[in-house]
């Protein structure tokens, strides 16, 4: 009997302490969605729906990676979405690709409607060797072509890293669920023409890139 | 005094292309040379006056204002903040406390400050005072308090916050502040998810930007992020933008607090 009190005692710590635990993961997760939709307004072009997160931008919001049956779902999804350019031309111009490599605007709230948007590409990458205000969040894409044997763009042995190129420039997500590069065909940001001109910039023998 | 800071900008610009030393060392040169006169010292002197000053419709100064150390205690706030507040019962950034005591003490409206557009009317005062009180705890190591339960909720929201996801490019704030080592363009960026350091990150803010003339508080700095992740707008004061302060500021436990930097 006298230990009662003491098991009391216990239960009312254990008590107090759980009340003042952090929620549960999933409750934190509802009340980080709750707080960003009230934390943030429209401004300019840059509206709410911004924050609808579809499958990919959801699972790929923790330090933790999503389970590998939703990375393939999410991989498999981009795969499908890639708008393959008309008439089989992959190819631009690797100068108006440089123009577009350099051009880091685009999509902000301080950008006018229908801007047509940058490719953001040096913010990250590496690409012409004299350019030396680069970034590297991504890898390196100096010399692309030529690390990867591509001589002749039209010739069928060009055909597969050809496709890739375009489709990783496409939706990045198709080749790795949670990559950070954005999906510049997918989402909007870039034209089939500015797409052909990063591909020319990055595969064409004459390209700086790839001297 | 800007067309001495853009000599010597350009300077450590020439050095840079010669040199290549990376981002963080030509800016080290820099503020070496500009050790005398960083012009945030022009900004806490205001932020000082402003703190003194009786002003707004209730005629009173913020010195009795409660950062967190008590009523009129600005040394070693700042690298406490944000933490809960009873009175408010909220917890808080140095902004929104500011913005709170702004209300009560001298009867400013706080959702007017919080919709005037950075660096104009109470939001450039606001930028002082957040000089004034930073320069205070200056030296001193970032010790955010996590003894309230909700300090901790906010610590778990803030990294939610931190690795969310969205707009047009995919980008959150790891997609930049992630990982070790990275630039954009020369830019380096420090890794938040962890302690990057005396005086880089949270530890740094609010800074002097050379390239704009201006003092920018941590909202500011966040906000411009949040542009630049192409997301809508981050609301001055939001919770979002507090849950980010507490995870930042606690990752950044035991680094030196250097605020008002000077930056590019």
């Amino acid at each position: 009997m006298t230990h009662t009190p003491r098991i009391a005692l216990a239960a009312a710590a254990l008590l107090v302490s759980g009340c003042a635990s952090t929620p549960a993961p999933a409750e934190l997760d509802r009340l980080t969605l709750e707080m960003m939709k009230a934390s943030f307004r429209e401004q300019g072009i840059a509206k709410l729906d911004r924050l609808q997160q579809d499958l990919g931008q959801a699972a790929c919001s923790s330090d933790k990676p999503p389970a590998e049956a939703v990375a393939k779902e999410i991989e498999a999804t981009a795969l499908a979405s890639i708008k393959w350019p008309e008439g089989g031309r992959y190819l631009g111009d690797w100068r108006a690709g440089e123009t577009l490599a350099q051009n880091g605007r685009g999509m902000t709230w301080t950008d006018a409607p229908g801007a047509p948007s940058g490719g953001n590409c040096y913010n990250c990458h590496q690409i012409s060797k004299s350019e030396i205000s680069y970034g590297t969040i991504g890898p390196s894409l100096y010399n692309y072509g030529k690390l990867r044997g591509v001589k002749d763009v039209a010739a069928p042995e060009s055909a597969a890293i050809v496709q890739y190129t375009w489709g990783k420039i496409y939706n990045s997500k198709a080749y790795n669920a949670c990559s950070g590069m954005p999906r510049f065909g997918h989402a909007g940001v870039l034209t089939q023409t500015q797409m052909r001109d990063l591909m020319a910039l990055l595969l064409d023998p004459a390209s700086p890139v790839n001297q | 005094m800007r067309r001495l800071i853009v000599g010597a900008m350009a300077l450590a610009c020439v050095q840079l292309v010669h040199a290549q030393p990376t981002t963080a060392e030509g800016i080290a040169r820099y503020r070496e040379m500009l050790a005398d006169g960083n012009p945030a010292d022009l900004f806490e002197a205001k932020g000082e006056g402003l703190w003194k000053q009786k002003r707004g419709p209730k005629v009173a100064s913020l010195e009795q204002c409660d950062l967190g150390k008590g009523r009129g205690v600005v040394k070693g706030a700042f690298v406490e903040l944000p933490r809960w507040f009873a009175d408010t019962q909220r917890v808080q950034d140095l902004e929104s406390r500011l913005l709170t005591c702004m209300e009560t003490l001298q009867g400013l409206d706080p959702t007017v400050i919080a919709a005037t557009p950075f660096g104009r009317g109470e939001q450039a005062n606001m930028e002082a005072l957040a000089a004034y009180v930073s320069a205070a705890s200056r030296g001193q190591k970032m010790s955010l308090p996590q003894g309230h339960t909700k300090e901790r909720e906010m610590f778990e929201l803030g990294k939610r916050v931190f690795f969310f996801r969205g707009g047009p490019y995919d980008f959150s704030c790891a997609s930049c502040h992630g990982e070790a080592g990275k630039r954009i363009r020369l830019q380096d960026l420090p890794e938040l998810t962890k302690n990057p350091g005396d005086g880089i990150g949270f530890a740094a803010w609010p800074a002097y930007r050379v390239s704009s003339g201006e003092m920018w508080s941590m909202q500011r700095r966040l906000n411009d992020c949040y542009r630049q992740q192409r997301f809508p707008f981050p609301g001055f004061a939001s919770d979002a933008t507090i849950a980010l302060g507490v995870y930042m500021g606690v990752n950044a436990k035991g680094a030196e607090s250097i605020a008002p930097a000077i930056k590019r």
